[in-house]
């Protein structure tokens, strides 16, 4: 299993994308594979303040329930309206139309320090070691 | 994944691999829980056809001169007043009325069939060894049995020319045994999804002629591949019970509303003074169905309060594909438990208001009656 390149990635399965000082936060493809069909995700209020590997949203699928963790310390300054009418755009394209929140984050490099690809592979490899 | 070198699998593990299917431990078995998606594979066995794997299943055989009669005190259904032919869904019970497990049991001309939880398969033989009278064989038939479901309204025409013809003209509840796919079976109109269809038990050795044949036969019909995941939603919908979830050592089928299992008018078995005696003082809890607005879910162990006093707990809770609104069982105080009633599930910090409704939630189903 290979993950795009260009985000960075938490052990909790979030990734995320820095696009000009701007981050934007998802979870993963092999998220979604776990989770399977996303029925509802709860996301904060723009303007909330999140910090670092605290929970700011809640996924449900049909299966089960999962949080979601703050990849990096920042505000909320978007949130993915589109999927309240469309939750499943998180299983059809989690790195893309199903992303969740933007993020002002507030150092600039957190995003560097999280996981890249690689490492991110290897540490679900060994989830399933 | 080498934890699952531990996992015993099913004779079709190697169709599920192929299939893509993501497999998860499921009492101790290497089992698919989905293939595609919950979603899809719901709306395939409400609309056209779906096939279980449920091999992990257990099965016993039960025979002798006594047989009859040793069940039918086992069980608090009646099992002697069953046709050859006829299947029964009944609780296994404690004396104290706890459900040991709930099963099926089918009758053939010289012996009886039980079909448990695969989760209970150790535990049921047990406990039925110990009861175990002069007269009466018990062999556990569960490694030596291949079980298959095939639900779905388009169930029948997946079967057409594969079966004999009197098996698409079986009532619900009952079976024949016959040639499947040119192989020996046990074709049953049973299932667990409040659809039409077949449960089908036949030999390991003839997994792939029956797999394939299934699939080859289907693919005209829309026949898809279900996984646990839908298994768990399509029975939730119908309200059924999931043994570990809804029922357990702990519950008494009266409390969740498996009364009609429950013969009270037979003389004799295990638990029937219990039984009796709750029934006659009323119950303490009851299993009723909760509905949502809104789309947060309830999940099995949330509690469930009345203004903010805890009546019950929830045993087990999804978002419903067919009805697009979260469902729920949960056990509540009775006076809580009125239909209409309002209560709250707890779910974390935040409290989901919830109806109570009448089960199964599910109504329209191609089930025969």
């Amino acid at each position: 299993m290979s993950y795009p390149e260009d985000v960075r990635y938490t052990r909790e399965h979030e990734w995320a994308r820095d696009e000009s000082g701007i981050v934007t936060v998802g979870i993963t493809s092999y998220a979604t594979d776990q989770l399977g069909d996303v029925v509802f995700v709860e996301l904060p209020k723009i303007g909330k303040r999140l910090e670092v590997g605290k929970p700011f949203g809640v996924v449900e699928a049909v299966k089960t329930v999962s949080d979601l963790f703050a990849p990096i310390e920042g505000e909320v300054v978007e949130v993915n309206e589109a999927l309240t009418d469309n939750p499943a755009l998180v299983n059809q394209q989690p790195f893309g139309d199903g992303w969740m929140i933007r993020i002002r984050p507030v150092r600039n490099d957190d995003v560097k320090q999280l996981l890249d690809h690689r490492e991110y592979a290897q540490h679900v490899e060994e989830q399933h070691a | 994944m080498s934890s699952s070198t531990t996992l015993k699998r099913t004779p079709f593990h190697e169709f599920h691999v192929a299939a893509g299917a993501k497999l998860v431990d499921f009492a101790g078995f290497e089992m698919p829980v989905r293939y595609t998606g919950d979603v899809r594979e719901h709306r395939a066995v409400r609309e056209k056809a779906g096939l279980f794997d449920i091999s992990h299943m257990g099965e016993f055989d039960v025979r002798g001169p006594a047989a009859d009669v040793w069940l039918d005190r086992m069980v608090p259904n009646d099992v002697r007043g069953m046709a050859v032919g006829q299947a029964l869904y009944t609780p296994l019970c404690r004396p104290d009325g706890g459900i040991v497990d709930d099963l099926l049991i089918y009758r053939s001309s010289d012996h009886f069939l039980l079909v448990v939880n695969a989760s209970n398969i150790a535990k049921d033989f047990a406990w039925l060894e110990k009861h175990l009278v002069d007269g009466v064989t018990l062999t556990d038939r569960s490694d030596a049995t291949a079980l298959l479901a095939v639900q779905g309204p388009r169930a029948p025409q997946v079967l057409e020319g594969h079966v004999p013809a009197a098996a698409l003209d079986l009532g619900y509840y009952r079976f024949l045994e016959g040639r499947l796919f040119g192989v020996d079976a046990i074709i049953a109109r049973t299932g667990y999804t409040g659809e039409d269809g077949f449960e089908l038990y036949f030999a390991p050795s003839d997994a792939r002629t029956v797999w394939e044949g299934l699939m080859a036969a289907g693919r005209p019909h829309g026949l898809e591949p279900v996984g646990l995941g839908a298994r768990d939603t399509l029975r939730l919908e119908l309200g059924y019970m999931l043994y570990g979830n809804d029922i357990d050592d702990t519950t008494s089928p009266l409390e969740a509303g498996l009364g009609w299992t429950v013969k009270l008018a037979k003389p004799e078995f295990i638990s029937r003074e219990t039984l009796a005696k709750q029934k006659a003082d009323g119950l303490t809890r009851k299993l009723v169905g909760l509905e949502l607005d809104g789309r947060r879910v309830p999940r099995h162990g949330m509690a469930v309060e009345v203004a903010g006093v805890k009546t019950g707990v929830v045993t087990s809770g999804t978002f419903a594909p067919s009805l697009e609104k979260p469902i729920a069982m949960a056990y509540v105080q009775p006076e809580h438990g009125a239909l209409g009633s309002t209560v709250d599930v707890v779910a974390g910090e935040t409290r989901l208001p919830a109806r109570v409704v009448r089960r199964p939630f599910y109504t329209r189903g191609s089930k025969k009656s």
